[in-house]
C-alpha cells in the first residue's frame, strides 16, 4: 500500500508555522516515515506544476498556513482544495487572519503608498509600484495581485479543520498528526482541533481576585507580580476571551495573553467578548472616568483583534470609497 | 427621492425601558416605527457582540435602554452596560463606523414620553447619518462542510 500523501503550504504568513511543524522534534521522522510529503515549498523543491499535474483528491492531508493576501495565495488555496481530501487551516493566519489581517485597518492604496514611497527607509525616486504585468526581454510575465483586504482561508475555500495558534503549539500539532497516524476516528468536519474547549484563563496558574482596574498598563510600564493575575494588575491580558490549548505560555513568561488561539467556543467575536470582560473589571461608575481609563489602552482595536480581525463580525475598517464622505 | 427609513434595533430592559415603551403605546404617543424592539432582561444582557451582529445584518443604528443608575433590578447591570458602551463606541470609531449609531439611554417605566422623544430623535439622527453601507460584509461567503471526512 502506498503511503498517505501530505502537503504543506504557506500563503501570507511569517513562516513560524513551518518552524512549529519542525518543533515536534524527532517525531518529524515518524511523520516523514508515515506520510509521503508531496509538496512543501519551504523545505522541498516541488513546483506548482507538480501539484497541477496531480489527479484530484490526490493529497490526503494538506496543512495550509497563511492568510489570503494576494491572487497567488487564492490560486493555491483553490488548487490545493481541489487536490486534497482533507484541507486544514493551520495556524492563526489561515484560521482567522492573524497579524497580516491587521492590514484590514488600511486601504490597499495607503499600504502600497507607505511601503513603496512614504516610509522613512524607502528611496523610490522612479516611483515604482508593484504591477501585475511586467515585460522582460520581450516576454510578458504575470505577477500576483495584491488584494484590497486580507481573508482567512475558509472565506475562499471550504476547509475540514482548523488548528489555531500563532504558531500552533508543537504538542498540539503532534496530537493531531498522531490521531491520523494511529488511524483514530476524526472529529466532525468544521471542528477546531488541537486546542481546548475553555479559555486561556483556565490553564493559567496565577491567582485571581476581585478585579478593580483604575488604570491600564503596558507590560513595560509596570513590574508585574509573578503569581497574580495580570489583568488584576491592570495589564490587558486577552486570556478571558481566548481559547485554551497553548498551556498559558505567554502568561507563564510574564507577558499578557495576546489572543492567538482565537475566540473561545460558542463565541462569535473575540474583540466584543473582551469588551464584555473589560467592562466588568473597570472600577468606575462615571462615564467620563471610564473614558479616561480606556484612553490609556494603546491601540484598542489592534489589541482586541490582534489575531482575529478578518474573521471578526465587522471584518475590517469601514473604508469610504472616493466620492463618499462621513455624512452621507 | 424617497426618504431614507433607517432600520434601528432597540434593546430595551424588561424592568424599566420596555415598560416605558409600553406606556408610550398605551398613552397613544406617536413613536418612530423605525425602531424594532427586542426585550432583554437587563441592559447588562446586551453583549457588544449583539450590537456588531445587528450592524452586520443591516441595522443602521442600535438603541440600548435600561433603568436609571441606582434603579437596576440587578443592582449594577446598567453600570456594566455604560462601561461596555463607552468601550464599544471607541471600537466602532476605530473600525470606521460612526459611534453615534449606538445610543445608550436610561428610560424608567414611567417615562413613556422620554421613550417617544428618544426614539424620534434617534431615528432623525440615523437618518442624517445615512445608511450604514457595510457592503463588504454582504459578499462574505461562509463555507460549511457537512459531508463526513473519510479516515485517511
Amino acid at each position: 500500500m502506498s503511503k498517505p500523501k501530505l502537503a504543506l503550504y504557506w500563503a501570507a504568513s511569517c513562516g513560524g508555522c513551518e518552524i512549529a511543524v519542525l518543533d515536534i522534534e524527532e517525531k518529524i521522522l515518524d511523520v516523514a516515515d508515515f506520510f509521503d510529503i508531496v509538496f512543501w515549498p519551504v523545505a522541498l523543491d516541488f513546483k506548482y506544476k507538480d501539484v497541477e499535474a496531480m489527479p484530484d483528491k490526490n493529497i490526503d492531508l494538506c496543512l495550509f498556513n497563511g492568510s489570503i493576501r494576494t491572487s497567488e495565495n487564492e490560486h493555491l488555496a483553490h488548487l490545493l482544495r481541489k487536490k486534497s481530501k482533507v484541507l486544514v487551516a493551520f495556524g492563526s493566519c489561515a484560521h482567522e487572519g492573524c497579524i497580516p489581517g491587521l492590514a484590514n485597518l488600511y486601504k490597499k492604496e495607503d499600504i502600497l503608498n507607505f511601503v513603496y514611497k512614504e516610509s522613512p527607509s524607502t528611496i523610490n525616486e522612479a516611483g515604482i509600484f508593484p504591477q501585475t504585468k511586467f515585460k522582460v526581454n520581450g516576454n510578458e510575465i504575470d505577477l500576483p495581485e495584491f488584494y484590497e483586504s486580507v481573508k482567512p482561508l475558509d472565506e475562499v475555500v471550504p476547509v475540514e479543520y482548523y488548528i489555531p495558534g500563532c504558531p500552533p503549539q508543537p504538542p498540539q500539532i503532534l496530537a493531531v498528526i498522531s490521531l491520523i497516524i494511529e488511524g483514530k476516528p476524526l472529529p466532525p468536519p468544521g471542528s477546531i482541533v488541537g486546542a481546548g474547549e475553555k479559555t486561556c484563563c483556565d490553564e493559567c496558574t496565577r491567582t485571581r481576585e476581585e478585579k478593580k482596574i483604575k488604570k491600564f498598563y503596558r507590560p513595560f510600564e509596570i513590574v508585574s507580580k509573578p503569581d497574580q493575575c495580570l489583568l488584576d494588575q491592570g495589564i490587558l491580558c486577552m486570556g478571558p476571551a481566548t481559547r485554551s490549548g497553548c498551556g498559558a505560555l505567554c502568561v507563564s513568561a510574564n507577558m499578557p495573553c495576546r489572543g492567538c488561539y482565537g475566540a473561545p467556543p460558542n463565541s462569535l467575536d473575540q474583540g466584543t467578548k473582551m469588551i464584555s470582560a473589560l467592562s466588568s473589571v473597570i472600577d468606575s461608575q462615571d462615564p467620563e472616568e471610564v473614558e479616561r481609563i480606556i484612553n490609556n489602552i494603546a491601540d484598542l482595536v489592534g489589541t482586541l483583534y490582534r489575531f482575529s480581525l478578518p474573521s471578526s463580525i465587522l471584518k475590517q475598517k469601514k473604508i469610504l470609497r472616493s466620492g463618499q464622505n462621513a455624512s452621507n | 427621492m424617497s426618504e431614507f427609513n433607517p432600520r434601528i434595533v432597540g434593546f430595551l430592559c424588561n424592568w424599566c425601558s420596555y415598560t416605558g415603551a409600553d406606556l408610550a403605546g398605551t398613552s397613544r404617543l406617536k413613536s418612530s416605527p423605525s425602531i424594532r424592539i427586542i426585550r432583554t432582561m437587563c441592559s447588562g444582557r446586551v453583549d457588544p457582540t449583539f450590537v456588531v451582529k445587528a450592524f452586520e445584518l443591516g441595522a443602521d443604528g442600535v438603541l440600548i435602554a435600561g433603568c436609571h443608575f441606582g434603579d437596576c433590578h440587578y443592582q449594577e447591570g446598567n453600570y456594566k452596560t455604560m462601561r461596555r458602551v463607552v468601550l464599544l463606541k471607541r471600537l466602532l470609531y476605530d473600525l470606521g463606523i460612526e459611534p453615534e449609531r449606538v445610543r445608550l439611554e436610561w428610560i424608567s417605566a414611567s417615562e413613556g414620553e422620554k421613550f417617544t422623544r428618544v426614539s424620534n430623535e434617534f431615528t432623525e439622527q440615523i437618518r442624517n447619518l445615512g445608511p450604514i453601507n457595510l457592503e463588504y460584509l454582504q459578499n462574505r461567503i461562509s463555507h460549511s462542510l457537512n459531508e463526513p471526512v473519510e479516515v485517511i
